[in-house]
């Protein structure tokens, strides 16, 4: 058994240590808000917080977490900052078809998290491991700003 | 989205009333057949149409008859029913349309089926009809039971008003009167003045569900006792499985069962997807790569050269254009070719089905439900009606969930196991199984006179033809008519034209419709020539476009629009240059000014894009920028770094690393303007697609004086140039 900590709730799951986390919440646990898109870090379509910081769930060994906490998109509008940037992605009607929207919206998070008011500049470097294959990134960036001054 | 209604008997009224409306033929695609009176029924439900339903509660349902890949069709469609049903939008809920072709066909496609932007065409006048309907029957229910005349009540909210003697009834205590009332026989509609929800921004009603994690795609479906898989197929086209490694599959923890799909491909099948593709690794599978085995790119590529030698199909011919050529002042010729294309989806292809002696489920994102139900009821021989399909959002599609054969290998794995299963491609399975834009080798001359003027232009193309296996009723006499679309009719008045069609059909590789389609094409080699007929002539390129546009009112007017709003003419600094394309595709009219720089050592850095469409009447102008500005983005994206290759008659292409997708820091800033009058709405979804490309290849000449003929552009071709 493996225990972990996902949105402030414990789960005891009795899963391989080598099997990364994306396919615990999605498979195991049901939690489907976290998307599979490339499996090799690649895309960020699986991004999560563990402890904070932005990671990739499709290459995150369930067994090496110790029981440091994740957030997933499910929870993520209980936080200040999620919670801002999820409003300004309704505002600026960011989304298309929405599959890589909870990665974008986890790794927009994290940026507003270390930096309240990005520059053009940092939003590129937080968010250039997001792939959009339907272009939403004018509107991203300017969901950012709009999250900053919120 | 809601869950699908179970099937329900429709009623004898309902048949009446079916009956009726396709008697009159009045109204093409309202009638309401057994399987939309399934999605729409219920007991107590107004269900005038396949479209409307009204419960007694005053729950108030619209059926989708396309499918939800990102383009926001639901709202839009949703708008149009609800401006005349006299509806809110926060007063609905959208429900996706079950497969049957009668009630949900588009007649441009030929099937119920989401694509070649043709949405709100398709639905421009059947939508507001179909609400309006709803609405008349419900007023004249209301004016029957307060016996009043019907021209002294209104409808607004979903209420029906009797102003002089202040009564309101709601549509929902209305229901079961107004589906005793007779179909109308004619249906007034608003004019453009009267609109109240079409032409504004309303907000998308999918959004919400797609910021919090919630919405379901087809990938995200679960259902009580299913188990994960995923699967190998054969990586060359024709190869068969030669053997595997069962054992060591089965060894895997979580690892239920291996299931081969005849010799063309294997799942391995277990309590997640890790224990799925942990299996799969294990199980090792050996291919015999078949006839297909040698094939290479380079020789598809030879191939194409050869036959595209030779006269091909006529598609257009207006006077003597070879002769027109050869008399010219200037003569200039050149050969485009455009690289076989992967779509790469977010969301890996997947489908989830539950296969039972007497029944199957369904449950998949598909542009295409009807191909879907006939795809599981063939595998399993069943009657089509016995496979029900969900329909649950695509992340994103472009094109690729058009075609079925990834529904066709799940069934036949489906079936030979008794729990519902969901099978799910890797990354690497779907990009080199995919059905790929074709290859297109394109030859076009053209003459001009002394004043640099064109006198002749003639374009053969050469390609596969996705018609003649998708659609085969299209294919007419050897022409393809979406392989030479927007090149048999450019904006221009040429006064000779020769334009033809050789069809070539690559060994090994299936080919399929991707977004933007034959616009994307030839678009990019129309407007890349103009370009260079331009600089032949030494002209403006805006110039030399307008003077051959004196009949073409729209089209000119977008192009001035877009050259204006760019500063077209400005400085720009040394290494920087704007390019402009022109076109008229999927009804609309769009132009598009590209501003790059271009480094010294060759790299390119997209700065501005600046579009100027006119696409008629607005159904919802923030949607339409959307369209335009991620069209655009997926085109540029595509113009600067993807191709798929072949080697050895395998794809060389397998995920992201080596198929490259435009990123946030790479993507250009971008604006839309969009010339607002009355004519009839066009499509938008792929207008900023096929724009890409060749206001990024002449924006590129401008900085560079390089005229790059081949996609896509960043492949080493400006650092050896």
């Amino acid at each position: 058994m493996i225990q972990l900590l996902i949105n402030g709730q414990s789960h005891a799951v009795d899963v391989p240590p080598d099997m990364p986390l994306l396919w615990v919440l999605r498979d195991v646990l049901g939690m489907t808000g976290t998307k599979f898109g490339c499996g090799i870090a690649q895309c960020g379509a699986c991004t999560v917080h563990l402890a904070g910081e932005p990671v990739r769930s499709c290459l995150l060994p369930v067994g090496s977490l110790a029981n440091q906490a994740v957030t997933t998109i499910e929870a993520i509008g209980q936080t200040i900052n999620g919670r801002k940037v999820q409003q300004a992605w309704l505002a600026r009607e960011v989304v298309q078809c929405g599959y890589c929207q909870s990665g974008q919206i986890m790794s927009a998070t994290a940026l507003l998290n270390h930096t309240p008011t990005p520059s053009d500049a940092d939003i590129d470097v937080a968010m250039a491991g997001n792939i959009c294959r339907c272009g939403t990134y004018v509107r991203i960036r300017d969901a950012i700003h709009l999250a900053a001054t919120a | 989205m809601d869950a699908p209604n179970p099937a329900t008997q429709p009623s004898r009224r309902s048949l009446l009333q079916a009956g009726l409306l396709a008697g009159g033929g009045l109204f093409i695609g309202l009638r309401l057949t057994s399987a939309a009176q399934a999605a729409v029924g219920g007991a107590n439900a107004f269900t005038p149409n396949a479209f409307v339903r009204i419960t007694a509660d005053g729950v108030i349902t619209l059926i989708m008859p396309q499918a939800e890949v990102g383009q926001g069709i639901y709202t839009s469609a949703a708008m149009l029913i609800a401006e005349e049903l006299e509806v809110g939008l926060d007063q609905i809920t959208v429900q996706a349309a079950p497969p049957d072709l009668a009630a949900y066909f588009d007649p441009t496609l030929g099937d119920q089926a989401t694509g070649g932007s043709n949405s709100i065409r398709s639905d421009w006048m059947r939508l507001r009809e179909a609400g309006a309907a709803a609405r008349i029957m419900m007023i004249a229910a209301a004016a029957a039971r307060w016996h009043v005349a019907v021209a002294d009540c209104r409808a607004e909210r979903g209420m029906v008003h009797h102003d002089a003697t202040r009564r309101t009834l709601g549509y929902g205590a209305l229901a079961t009167e107004a589906a005793g009332e007779r179909l109308p026989q004619t249906i007034p509609l608003k004019l453009p003045g009267q609109f109240r929800l079409i032409g504004t921004n309303a907000k998308r009603l999918d959004t919400p569900s797609k910021v919090d994690g919630s919405a379901v795609f087809g990938i995200d479906f679960m259902v009580p006792g299913m188990r994960f898989g995923t699967l190998a197929i054969t990586p060359v086209k024709g190869g068969r499985l030669l053997q595997m490694n069962e054992a060591a599959a089965r060894a895997v923890p979580g690892v239920q069962d291996v299931i081969r799909a005849g010799d063309q491909a294997v799942a391995v099948i277990g309590a997640h997807m890790w224990a799925a593709k942990q299996g799969l690794d294990a199980l090792a599978p050996v291919w015999d790569a078949g006839p297909a085995g040698a094939v290479t790119t380079a020789a598809l590529i030879a191939d194409m050269d050869q036959t595209s030698q030779h006269p091909g199909v006529i598609a257009r011919q207006q006077g003597d254009a070879a002769g027109a050529i050869s008399a010219a002042a200037t003569k200039l010729s050149a050969i485009y070719q455009l690289p076989f294309l992967s779509h790469c989806p977010m969301e890996p292809l997947n489908c989830t089905l539950h296969i039972r002696p007497d029944a199957a489920d369904l449950w998949v994102g598909t542009q295409v439900p009807v191909r879907a139900q006939k795809a599981v009821a063939n595998a399993c021989g069943l009657p089509p009606e016995k496979v029900t399909v969900t329909n649950l959002y695509m992340g994103g599609a472009f094109g690729r969930r058009l075609d079925i054969d990834s529904i066709e290998v799940a069934a036949e794995i489906a079936k030979q196991v008794s729990y519902p299963l969901k099978l799910a491609w890797t990354r690497e399975e779907d990009l080199r199984h995919d059905y790929y834009r074709p290859y297109y080798y394109d030859r076009v001359s053209a003459g001009l006179d002394a004043g640099g003027k064109i006198v002749g232009w003639t374009h053969r193309i050469t390609g596969s033809s996705v018609t003649a296996r998708w659609a085969p009723a299209g294919f007419k006499n050897g022409l393809d008519p979406d392989a030479v679309e927007c090149a048999a009719e450019t904006p221009y008045e040429l006064p000779a034209m020769l334009v033809d069609y050789v069809r070539n059909e690559p060994m090994g590789v299936n080919t399929g419709w991707w977004r933007g389609v034959g616009p994307t094409h030839n678009i990019f080699v129309v407007e890349s020539f103009v370009d260079e007929l331009a600089a032949t002539a030494k002209q403006d390129p805006v110039a030399f476009r307008r003077a051959m546009l004196r009949n073409n009112p729209r089209a000119l007017a977008v192009l001035n629009l877009a050259a204006e709003k760019s500063g077209w003419g400005g400085q720009l600094p040394a290494g920087s240059g704007r390019g402009i394309s022109l076109q008229f595709a999927f009804g609309s009219y769009l132009s598009c000014v590209m501003e790059v720089q271009v480094s010294a050592g060759g790299e390119i850095s997209l700065r501005r894009a600046v579009v100027a469409v006119d696409c008629g009447m607005a159904v919802n102008p923030d949607t339409i920028r959307a369209q335009i500005e991620g069209g655009l983005i997926l085109g540029l994206s595509t113009a600067l770094y993807n191709e798929v290759t072949l080697s050895a008659g395998a794809i060389d292409q397998s995920n992201f690393h080596d198929y490259r997708a435009l990123r946030i820091d790479e993507a250009p800033a971008i604006e839309v303007f969009r010339l607002e009058n009355q004519e009839t709405p066009g499509g938008v979804g792929e207008t900023g697609t096929a724009a890409a490309a060749p206001a990024l290849g002449n924006a590129i000449f401008a900085a560079t004086g390089h005229r790059l003929r081949r996609l896509p552009f960043a492949n080493g071709q400006l650092q050896g140039a």
